[in-house]
């Protein structure tokens, strides 16, 4: 289905990532915006605030974190396309119904523009230390899935992206981008309308009664209904049977989780969307994702300059982890060089993938500022040597 | 359905309701003599007599024992997370403003972890209606102290008594704006199916506290008898006075709980106020968010075969 047009700005412009991201939301259908103003985050909402009056969205600024991605879910389940957007003491905040919003399958977007931490950190600084938190931050086994911009016309993108996948496998999409990114100002080209593929919702078109609101027929995802529609449905963040009914027993627990975890998993090379350069013949791959994807294509060069089969891999989406295709590296190359902007946590990723097959060096950055590309070029030496 | 002035509160005519119930849910978790059966039975019986179009009624619940009231009913309903069944409702309502949003849950969850989106709430005068059932502490979890805890009640945190001031439910919610609040307890079937009735009615933020016995753990523990002996002191120890000052009906542990209609005005409500807005600075180019285009899409997708 193609873009609504009157949530596309058509034409070229200059903007920042937070900016770009609002205008890919609004391109992508979304009506809803729910929101608590946080540092770097912010700009999404104002300008939410001011582009929705005229389209016919709500924007409202809740109380608190929590209460604004609980008004995401709800608005949602009342029909609308919906989103939120934070940073990391709101997205510590958010974990809560997150939760939520993967036990009622509830298909949204949320936004954390990463600043450094823990607690309130540097709040108008770069971190990329929460891409642990997106994929294990709220309690029990889920599976979830995650997207790094890297520039603001990939935020533009990769919200469209990320609604998208929302709807596909009913699950919250989040998109981790990080303040550099979110503040950083560049070209930016928004199609016509019908450029733009957007996947509505897909509604049931079964009857009241015929209708089990967590039933699959063999697929892992239920269709949706929204409220008013005459299914009178229940949906709960208990564990639930396929009536949405709660059933607290090992069996029932057993079937939804797995069939959370595998509706992801299994559709893992339908979700993963990575960037590549170089990796055939590559004796040392960097993997990287976010801003430092682009601080270290200067070390990348310079190491190619030098003579070094340098292979580049950005993670466009973190989570599902694209596993096998690290797996497959691994037996190929020396070793993964993986700058991130927090002490090492995709580098576990990598280095879990890579299972002593190839060595994995971290490049790791407290935060508050991009990486020193020269760290990166040492990295990539000591594999060489 | 017409209630008869004089008629048995329990007659058939009132809660015999199961076109609004999951019945296929039953048997219930409330214990005996509990009364958030009462006030579920009063609601939907509320609800029969207001003549709503069922299917544009939405029932959201937090957590705890009122919280399951949400699974009981054959409405669209939803049952979240512990204390933000209002935030839920807020994007619910919002979204789709075809629906009929009712918040039903009890004192821990709405006044107590979801304290802070009771008062946003009403201060917003979003067009929700809240019953929140009292019983005094937190029942699901084993009877812990609780927000509108009264002062010297034994709960299994406060072996030794409660020493903190409870929420004085009434003047809470119209302190922070509620255009409607009300109070009644589980024995005042008729007066209550009235209020929630009214409640409901109201555009804008109407709150209906429903005090209920906790016969497992509050009212045992507390030496307050039996359920039944709850309603006799609820019959005793009751006085009806409408439009007392809210700030003046707090309860005291052991005293005269004073019931009725405290406030029943009318205000813009939240959308009133920023259609006003918007018209203003904006003139014809608001657009009036009147129903999700997604919703519009599916209507289409069902009438399809």
């Amino acid at each position: 289905m193609q873009a609504e047009a009157s949530g596309v700005l058509t034409g070229t412009h200059y903007l920042d990532g937070d900016h770009a991201f609002a205008e890919g939301a609004l391109a992508a259908g979304c009506r809803f915006f729910a929101c608590y103003p946080i540092t770097p985050s912010t700009e999404i909402a104002e300008r939410t605030a001011r582009r929705f009056p005229p389209m016919g969205g709500v924007f409202i600024q809740m109380e608190d974190e929590m209460a604004a991605m609980a008004a995401v879910l709800g608005a949602v389940w009342g029909g609308a396309k919906a989103m939120t957007c934070t940073s990391g003491p709101g997205f510590s905040l958010m974990m809560e119904n997150l939760g939520l919003g993967i036990m009622m399958e509830t298909p949204c977007v949320l936004v954390n523009v990463q600043r450094a931490g823990p607690s309130t950190g540097l709040p108008t600084m770069v971190g990329q230390a929460d891409v642990m938190q997106a994929r294990w931050g709220s309690h029990g086994d889920y599976e979830i899935i995650a997207l790094a911009p890297n520039s603001p016309q990939e935020c533009f993108d990769l919200a469209i992206e990320a609604f998208n996948l929302s709807e596909r496998y009913r699950v919250p999409t989040l998109v981790m981008m990080d303040e550099c990114v979110g503040h950083m100002t560049e070209k930016v080209v928004i199609p016509e309308p019908e450029e733009i593929e957007v996947r509505p919702r897909e509604f049931t078109t079964k009857k009241p009664g015929d209708y089990l609101p967590y039933a699959t027929n063999g697929n892992l995802v239920p269709e949706m209904v929204a409220a008013g529609q005459g299914h009178r449905i229940h949906s709960t963040g208990l564990t639930h049977d396929e009536r949405g009914y709660p059933d607290m027993t090992v069996a029932a627990q057993d079937v939804l989780v797995r069939r959370l975890m595998n509706k992801i998993t299994t559709n893992s090379a339908d979700i993963i969307r990575v960037e590549s350069d170089s990796l055939e013949g590559a004796d040392v791959v960097v993997v990287s994702y976010g801003i430092t994807s682009r601080v270290a294509r200067a070390a990348i060069l310079k190491a190619r300059e030098e003579g070094h089969a340098v292979g580049e891999l950005r993670l466009v989406t973190i989570w599902p982890f694209a596993e096998n295709l690290i797996r497959e590296l691994a037996g190929k190359v020396r070793g993964f060089v993986v700058p991130e902007i927090n002490l090492g946590q995709i580098a576990l990723e990598v280095e879990r993938c890579a299972a002593g097959r190839a060595r994995t060096i971290c490049v790791p950055h407290a935060g508050g500022s991009v990486h020193d590309p020269e760290r990166i070029y040492e990295a990539i030496v000591e594999v060489m040597s | 359905m017409i209630v008869k002035e004089t008629g048995d509160a329990a007659s058939e005519s009132v809660f015999n309701r199961e076109d609004m119930l999951r019945s296929d849910r039953l048997p219930h978790i409330w214990c005996p003599e509990c009364g958030i059966g009462t006030a579920l039975s009063c609601f939907t019986s509320a609800l029969g007599r207001s003549n709503y179009d069922l299917d544009k009624v939405a029932v959201v619940s937090g957590i705890g024992c009122s919280g399951r009231v949400a699974g009981y009913v054959k409405l669209d309903s939803f049952h979240t997370t512990h204390g933000r069944a209002i935030p839920f409702a807020t994007g619910l309502r919002l979204a789709n403003p075809e629906l009929k949003v009712v918040v039903f849950s009890g004192d821990g969850d709405l006044i107590s972890i979801g304290g802070n989106h009771f008062i946003h709430a009403a201060r917003r005068n979003l067009d929700l209606t809240v019953i929140c059932v009292n019983n005094f502490n937190y029942a699901m979890t084993g009877g812990q102290v609780g927000p509108t805890t009264p002062v010297g009640a034994v709960c299994s945190t406060t072996p030794f008594g409660n020493s903190e001031l409870p929420f004085n439910l009434p003047g809470l919610a119209a302190s922070s704006g509620a255009v409607y609040v009300a109070r009644w307890t589980t024995l005042h079937v008729r007066r209550l199916i009235t209020a929630m009735e009214e409640a409901m009615a109201k555009r804008g933020f109407s709150f209906v506290e429903v005090i209920s016995p906790c016969p497992t753990l509050y009212t045992r523990r507390n030496k307050l008898g039996t359920g039944l002996d709850r309603m006799r002191d609820y019959r005793d120890s009751s006085d009806i006075r409408h439009g007392a000052a809210p700030d003046s009906v707090a309860i005291e542990f052991g005293g005269r709980i004073t019931l009725g209609k405290f406030v029943d005005v009318e205000k813009p409500t939240f959308q009133d106020r920023l259609d006003d807005a918007m018209r203003a600075s904006l003139g014809d180019k608001y657009r009036k968010n009147d129903r999700p285009p997604a919703v519009q899409a599916s209507r289409r997708a069902i009438r399809e075969p």
